[in-house]
């Protein structure tokens, strides 16, 4: 299980090597989340419409480890962007990834951009 | 740099850590802690909880990466073997040795173990360690593999004792307290209230022995039974002993240091022992010739060390230390403070004791009537706070002391105001010794605004948590008469309570969560606001959860209940529990060909486990063309009606419970609500359909039929409430409709209907004002309303499964038909279920 859960490290916007198309920017619920494959990772990308921005993390909660953080609702808690796990309502920030109710590991979040209404996600490797 | 080495990571030993790096003169130190457990200090007051969730995570008081961040070196798993003191070194059983400036020793107690013939047998443990619990709960289950009715005794009816026997009730085993005194809790009740709490532990099922000497344990390697000498037996499987502690000062011997005749390490009131710069806390710690139990003088202890060797000579510990406490014992409060029994020269009592509910309460007052000495609450310590405060801050008691434990005559409210009325040094948090003042000052002058704030300034109510009450009641009370507004708003993105923003919606005609924000709210929301507003649409316009998904609780959004793996339960309607072969065989099928684990819920319906999120709109698409529609088994809405047999089969019936149950559960179907609602109809007042366990409950007798208000089961069971009798069902319709609307209409969210006829004014006679006598004159448009909800009505299964854009919430990932390959299931029973959470 810890395996699983080291397979996923932050990537900064800096080290971006690739820029995986994900989907149609359609795809992704406004202000909604949904799960994108890369590889064999599962990559949750949420969609702020309020202020149009986009965010990614792994789609693993840490606390369970179930691939669950996509179907999670978002929201803001003083400012900043955060995810609330749908099993046990743990919140990340999107920004740092770090746990915010808790002392939880800090999920990995990725680099968004969107161009002509296509998602495009941003990894290192 | 100096070096404080402790030793021990139990709560004060990592009190010590924490106050020590709180302190601001603490730079030039090095500290070094160690540790014999595996992991960093836990919780050991809420140990119990560990049988609930099996969370040692939950109990820990500071991850591991607190102590790096604080500059903390810790080092678990790792036994410290002896003390020299003339060259202040420390080795440990790994050949380490480190040298130290000063040395707190913070090693506590172990359990004792009394010397009983048989107790290294088999099935014998101590309550303790977080070790000592998962040894228990692997031990209980391989018991109850074999002998489903096993049984577990508890030697020692203390606070701990009492504590292990609901750890044996939660374990599923019959629980025995053994206790040699002839009352429980002797250091803390007198043998009135030891009978009281007897009677309310007998109720639960928990047996109690009293007066018992245990001459040995029955058994040849493993556990069988206690042997109390004269033919007196009890057959056990298990023996949990918990029979007070003994300090852990085997180290202080191997340097010298003064112990105490029956053990202990001695030290002064500034907890220095007999050998300069070495410092004991905690429970090893022999202070004015006592051990005391309890965390809140092991923290004090661990201040007083902190500024003494940090140079603050003036914080001594006080000659007399506090033991009154307040514990919930699976339910049942039990309270003791002051002297809580005491000889009659000393002075007097006065008693209230209600067997019939369980009920014992004492205070002891001097022989002027002025102050009070003591006292003892069983059943109802909603009033310890505050008389713990007057013991301690020596307050003048009213004339009338009576009233102080049975309230004032005639009303039954409190003697005594609030909270306000302390004084300022009143110390409101003894574990983080937190005054009265200390709250409210921090408020007046700005420094925080909130009970959030309280608490992350202050640590009140980080420790046992018994002072929450207050705290609460301090906050509100001041920020109240700073002029500011306390109310119970639904979060940081709307200031208002769940009530106004009902008003609002309606008034403003909002239909979207956008839309909500703009008009009265702020930021982006988060997942309290969001399902809350969700369900005040839903009860409004009767949008169903397909409407806007995005704000829909996970299950809502889904329309089936997430499970431990994220895959998904399914539970079609059954109204009123009854289906016909034809039926059951779908479901049958339906589970057969996706492979899903079934099991009959307790609200008479089938559910269908372990369906993948693509799988959900075909498998709804099979029940929906048998005639199925979705149960609302995910949503904060209408769940079952349940049903007895009723006068169609039954020789005893009353009236047609299943056509009636039917037909109320048709009615409400699909009723989102601000928590979920259950309902329960029974043909005669056997109640075999348990209907006055239910937010709403039917029960036919002569004449007509009961009808009955917010109860629940759950974690805290409520009889629902008589509020008409002897009605026709067209009445029990036109009054339920009234009492639904009216909840849905006023409660906060995730408030269930018991809950919510508690806060109601009046109680249930107001209730009855309102739906029955139409007091407040609306109980027509109560009626309208909820009829145009039932009009409305649409399956939110059918919608997905018609509709091609909500069939696509349903695939895991949206760039691939792939499945998710994280899940994953083992067979068990010729069924299957998730693999087991590991962390």
């Amino acid at each position: 299980m810890e395996t699983l859960f080291q397979q996923y490290a932050p990537v900064a916007l800096e080290k971006v090597t690739v820029w995986f198309k994900a989907c149609h920017e359609r795809d992704i619920p406004e202000n909604g989340g949904a799960c994108v494959k890369y590889k064999d990772k599962q990559i949750a990308v949420y969609h702020f419409k309020r202020k149009q921005k986009w965010y990614a993390c792994q789609n693993l909660c840490p606390h369970k480890m179930e691939m669950v953080l996509s179907r999670g609702m978002i929201g803001d808690a003083d400012g900043i962007a955060k995810v609330a796990c749908p099993m046990h309502k743990k919140t990340f920030s999107l920004e740092t990834g770090e746990n915010l109710n808790g002392n939880l590991p800090s999920i990995a979040t990725f680099p968004v951009k969107v161009e002509n209404g296509f998602v495009y996600l941003g990894f290192s490797e | 740099m100096k070096t404080v080495i402790v030793i021990g990571n139990g709560m004060v030993g990592y009190k010590f850590c924490e106050k020590f790096r709180a302190h601001p003169a603490n730079s030039s130190y090095k500290l070094l802690v160690f540790g014999e457990e595996p992991r960093p200090a836990y919780d050991r007051v809420h140990l119990s909880e560990f049988f609930g969730n099996q969370d040692a995570k939950a109990l820990e008081l500071a991850p591991a990466s607190w102590y790096k961040e604080n500059n903390i070196e810790l080092i678990t798993n790792q036994r410290v073997t002896d003390i020299k003191s003339d060259s202040k070194e420390i080795h440990t059983i790994s050949g380490g040795s480190y040298s130290y400036d000063h040395l707190v020793l913070a090693t506590g107690s172990v359990p004792f173990v009394p010397p009983i013939k048989g107790v290294e047998k088999e099935g014998v443990f101590v309550y303790r360690t977080i070790e000592d619990l998962e040894g228990m709960l692997a031990y209980a289950a391989q018991i109850k593999a074999i002998k489903p009715d096993g049984k577990a005794a508890i030697l020692g009816g203390g606070l701990l004792g009492l504590e292990a026997g609901k750890a044996v009730l939660d374990m599923g085993l019959e629980p025995h307290v053994v206790e040699f005194a002839p009352k429980l809790m002797p250091r803390q009740l007198d043998t009135r209230s030891s009978n009281v709490l007897r009677l309310k532990l007998e109720s639960m099922g928990i047996q109690v022995h009293l007066g018992k000497a245990t001459n040995q344990i029955l058994g040849d390697k493993v556990i069988e039974g206690m042997d109390f000498g004269e033919d007196d037996q009890l057959d056990v499987d298990m023996l949990i002993i918990s029979a007070g502690i003994r300090p852990r000062d085997e180290l202080g011997k191997t340097c010298g240091l003064e112990m105490g005749t029956r053990g202990g390490i001695v030290v002064d009131n500034k907890m220095e022992t007999s050998v300069k710069d070495i410092y004991a806390i905690g429970e090893v710690a022999l202070y004015n010739h006592m051990i005391y139990g309890l965390v809140a003088p092991g923290y004090e202890m661990a201040d007083v060390a902190v500024n003494q060797i940090l140079g603050n000579s003036e914080t001594i510990m006080p000659d007399e230390i506090d033991m009154s406490t307040k514990l919930k014992l699976m339910g049942v409060d039990v309270a003791s403070f002051g002297t809580p029994y005491m000889p009659a020269d000393k002075g007097l009592s006065i008693i209230f004791e209600n067997k019939t509910k369980y009920l014992y309460k004492r205070i002891n007052v001097s022989h002027d009537g002025k102050t009070l000495l003591g006292g003892i609450l069983v059943g109802d310590a909603s009033d310890y706070n505050i008389l713990h405060q007057m013991y301690l801050n020596g307050m003048a008691l009213p004339d009338n002391a009576e009233e102080l434990i049975v309230g004032a005559r005639g009303e039954g409210g409190s003697a005594f105001g609030s909270a306000m009325d302390l004084p300022d040094t009143a110390q409101i948090c003894s574990c983080e010794s937190v005054s009265k003042g200390n709250i409210c000052s921090s408020l007046l002058n700005g420094e925080s605004d909130s009970l959030k704030d309280i608490i992350s300034c202050t640590k009140a109510t980080t420790g046992c948590g018994g002072c929450k009450p207050m705290v609460v009641e301090l906050v509100n009370e001041t920020l109240k008469s700073m002029g500011k507004e306390v109310k119970d708003i639904i979060c940081e993105h709307f200031e208002y309570t769940r009530q106004e923003l009902y008003g609002i919606v309606k008034v403003k005609k909002i239909t979207t969560y956008d839309e909500a924000l703009d008009k009265c709210g702020k930021g982006d929301g988060c997942e309290v606001c969001k399902p809350a507003l969700a369900s005040i649409f839903a009860t409004i316009y009767n949008d169903t959860a397909n409407k806007e998904d995005v704000i829909q609780d996970s299950n809502d959004r889904f329309l089936a209940n997430i499970q431990r793996n994220g895959s998904y339960s399914v539970v079609p309607r059954i109204p009123g529990g009854e289906i016909t072969p034809e039926k059951l065989i779908v479901i049958g099928e339906v589970a057969k060909e996706y492979n899903l684990y079934t099991k009959i819920t307790g609200g008479q319906r089938i559910d269908l486990f372990g369906a993948e999120l693509n799988d959900l709109p075909a498998i709804w698409k099979k029940l929906i063309d048998a005639g199925f529609e979705s149960g609302h088994a995910y949503g904060k809405s209408l769940r079952t009606v349940k049903s007895c047999v009723g006068s169609t089969w039954c020789r005893y019936g009353m009236d047609e419970s299943v056509s009636f149950a039917i037909e109320l559960e048709d009615r409400y179907k699909g009723l989102r609500s601000p928590h979920k609602l259950k309902g329960g109809v029974s043909g005669c007042i056997r109640e075999c359909a348990e209907a006055r366990g239910k937010d709403f409950g039917v029960i036919a007798v002569e004449g007509g039929w009961n009808l009955y208000v917010c109860g629940n089961g759950g974690a805290t069971p409520k009889h629902a409430l008589l509020l008409a009798e002897q009605i026709d069902n067209e009445t029990v319709i036109k009054y339920l409709d009234r009492f639904l609307m009216y909840y849905i209409r006023t409660a906060a969210p995730l408030m269930r209907t018991a809950a919510w006829l508690e806060k109601l004014e009046g109680g249930i006679e107001q209730l009855k004002k309102i739906v029955v006598d139409d007091s407040l004159n609306i109980a027509e448009e109560l009626e309208v309303e909820m009829q145009s909800l039932v009009d409305k009505y649409e399956c939110e299964w059918k919608q997905a499964v018609e509709n091609e854009e909500i069939k696509k919430r349903f695939s895991h990932f949206v760039n691939t038909d792939e499945r998710d390959d994280n899940i994953v299931f083992v067979p068990m029973r010729e069924q299957k279920m998730p693999e087991p959470w590991t962390n």
